[in-house]
């Protein structure tokens, strides 16, 4: 349990260090790539929770195909070059340390209090199988259950982002 | 079971290693005779003219967003290749109907020449 | 072939297997590279009818090894304008993927008599995961930021260009080629790789690549043409020619390593053939039977199943460096219509052709005999536990 507990430990740290390089960094491309190893330390939480199909498309979707597109428009906006991004003034910083507060007082008063945290229910039984894409695929596409309607209205939403982009692009100048 | 995954992690320190061992080693061994032309960009001989982060073709913007829609298409597949099976010929017209819609967006795009190289 | 399953105290053979599996796959992709460019180089001397590399050791076998250690002594230059650390970190990011794919290769299987008599057939795979094609697929996703970085930290407008060109080209094959990996599992029904492997054993007819109907055993090949978008695909997804364009040499000096030297540039060339040598492996665990002889052939079947997974791998590799010596590089709007408007397509379809006929012609319609006993209650959001799992 201990040795869990120093794992978890190690991955947030990498995480939380990613998170602010991913901020932080003047450089957008270094950004974007502190932000691709923030999405596989993610992906390795998601396998210590024993979630190994969450844990593959968190790699395959989000760092291999949503972090190229990012790089792909921080090099059209060309603000690849150091220089390009220049941080102007102006409420963004305060705002955001107000947010901050907020955040981690409501997290620590969650925590100081012990109650607002549901307990896992999770079963030996269930964090075996649990995880797999047998189970997430029975789960998903049974008939029985209420995630039919939300799978298909996927689709229509992934449509209205391939028509949007193309909108956008082939616009003529 | 995920500790199995470990060796994912062992197979990459392994390639880490052994880069960082050969570039040392590379490091120790070669010659080092530097001069001001070698620090150039190469660029067939001429000095090279500006930088080249430049801006680029929008169009490998539109290929990388089909991908990211196609790709998570795929992520949809896979839990669907291993249960159809047991849950039966419900599944394959419910992955028929959100492909087809993809399919659309596939022709939108054909038709609309965004996956047409220029 | 059963092998005894000797202990050592607590330690048998069993258990070390997966150890010794990992280190089988890694000491052979780092250590094999070498020969393998020498293979290429014979080979497609043979095709040209060149001499191709005669003069260190016999057969010009030390030949690669010789231009390795050359390369250690080369000076490195590293021009003035790079990113210096992306320009470091781009060739650890070209080789990490894949060389990790491999610990999800599973290239042979070994039987033991076990103490009690009964015999196991254990695959030999460093991690023998439940979804170990979509951990290499999830890997292969990652190839890509080797080259964009390596040819966006350069700061060279022909390495920029390579790198683009072919982090497009990736994504683009990478779609036919997931796909066309979603049809050898619905055909093989597992994610995991051995299981793949063991779903194809018997003969050559019983192989992804050549089974004519899942349930009938004639039908229209739809394996087939899945195994072929997935050859292409592979050869794209590796950079190889007739799909090289990111290291067109003719029109861009060297592409993304225009600016790598010494052996930093031996760094992308290792990933490079790592790569090939996985995708290869995955093209023979998914569609050629892994190490399943093609017959049960009684002079033959003595023969270790790590040796057919290797004379499969060296087909392919073969298969390679045939289409390098055969096949002029393709015009990259050529490339893209070939990805999008071809491969992808026909890979869709070929998937649904193969789920319809499984579904609607050869399986009985059960929607009730899901084993889906208690449905949780709407409201929580629980869908893990749901089905109540079923291995």
């Amino acid at each position: 349990m201990t040795l869990a507990i120093f794992a978890f430990g190690g991955l947030a740290a990498v995480s939380v260090v990613s998170a602010i390089l991913m901020v932080a960094n003047r450089n957008p491309v270094r950004s974007a790539l502190a932000l691709v190893a923030n999405f596989l330390v993610l992906a390795v939480f998601y396998l210590t929770l024993s979630a190994e199909f969450i844990a593959a498309v968190q790699v395959i979707v989000y760092a291999g195909a949503i972090m190229v597109l990012f790089l792909f428009v921080i090099m059209l906006l060309n603000l690849g070059s150091p220089e390009a991004l220049k941080e102007r003034g102006g409420l963004q910083a305060p705002i955001a340390a107000v947010l901050a507060l907020i955040f981690f007082s409501i997290l620590g008063a969650a925590g100081a209090l012990g109650t607002a945290l549901p307990k896992s229910q999770a079963t030996h039984a269930t964090l075996n199988t649990g995880g797999t894409a047998e189970t997430i695929g029975r789960a998903l596409f049974d008939p029985n259950q209420p995630w039919l309607f939300p799978f298909e209205v996927t689709s229509i939403l992934l449509l209205m982002g391939i028509v949007g982009a193309i909108v956008l692009a082939k616009r003529r100048i | 079971m995920s500790e199995l995954y470990l060796t994912f992690a062992v197979f990459g320190a392994v390639a880490v290693g052994f880069v960082c061992v050969n570039l040392f080693i590379a490091r120790l061994a070669r010659p080092s005779a530097p001069n001001p032309d070698k620090l150039e960009t190469y660029e067939c001989g001429p000095l090279p003219v500006g930088e080249a982060w430049q801006q680029f073709n929008v169009h490998y913007y539109l290929f990388a967003l089909l991908f990211v829609v196609f790709e998570v298409e795929a992520a949809f597949l896979y839990p669907w290749a291993v249960a159809y099976k047991q849950v039966g010929r419900y599944a394959v017209v419910e992955m028929l109907i959100f492909v087809a819609i993809l399919a659309a967006g596939l022709g939108y795009a054909w038709r609309r020449k965004a996956i047409e190289w220029e | 072939m059963v092998i005894q399953n000797y202990s050592l105290g607590p330690i048998d053979l069993a258990s070390i297997i997966p150890y010794v599996a990992m280190g089988t796959i890694l000491g052979f992709i780092l250590l094999i590279v070498p020969f393998v460019i020498w293979f290429e180089r014979v080979v497609i001397a043979l095709m040209q009818d060149r001499l191709g590399p005669n003069r260190v050791g016999p057969r010009g076998l030390l030949q690669t090894i010789a231009d390795g250690v050359k390369l250690f002594f080369k000076e490195d230059l590293e021009p003035a304008a790079v990113d210096r650390s992306l320009y470091y970190m781009a060739p650890v990011l070209a080789l990490i993927p894949a060389l990790a794919a491999g610990a999800a290769l599973p290239f042979a299987s070994i039987s033991l008599r076990m103490a009690d008599g009964s015999v196991k057939s254990l695959p030999l795979v460093a991690g023998n995961v439940n979804i170990g094609i979509l951990f290499i697929l999830a890997l292969s996703s990652l190839q890509v930021y080797g080259i964009v970085l390596a040819g966006w930290a350069s700061n060279n407008k022909y390495s920029l260009l390579g790198g683009l060109r072919s982090s497009a080209q990736m994504i683009s094959y990478e779609l036919p080629m997931s796909l066309a990996i979603l049809t050898g599992i619905l055909m093989s029904g597992s994610l995991n790789l051995v299981d793949v492997v063991n779903s194809q054993a018997g003969s050559i007819l019983d192989w992804n690549f050549f089974k004519l109907n899942p349930a009938t055993g004639f039908f229209f090949p739809l394996g087939l043409i899945a195994g072929m978008i997935y050859l292409v695909a592979m050869v794209a997804e590796t950079n190889r020619a007739p799909f090289d364009l990111p290291e067109a040499e003719s029109e861009l000096i060297a592409g993304f390593h225009t600016e790598y030297s010494s052996m930093k540039f031996a760094m992308f060339f290792m990933g490079e053939y790592a790569s090939m040598l996985v995708v290869s492996g995955i093209a023979t665990a998914l569609w050629f039977g892994g190490w399943h002889a093609p017959f049960d052939f009684v002079l033959w079947n003595w023969i270790p199943g790590g040796i057919w997974f290797l004379a499969k791998l060296t087909f392919f590799i073969g298969v390679y460096v045939w289409l390098r010596a055969t096949l002029p590089r393709l015009r990259y709007d050529a490339l893209m219509n070939i990805g999008w408007k071809r491969l992808l397509p026909l890979s869709i379809v070929v998937l649904f052709a193969v789920a319809t006929v499984d579904a609607f012609f050869f399986t009985k319609d059960t929607p009730a005999a899901i084993s889906a006993p208690a449905t949780p209650p709407s409201g929580t959001l629980t869908p893990m536990a749901a089905p109540g799992g079923g291995q």
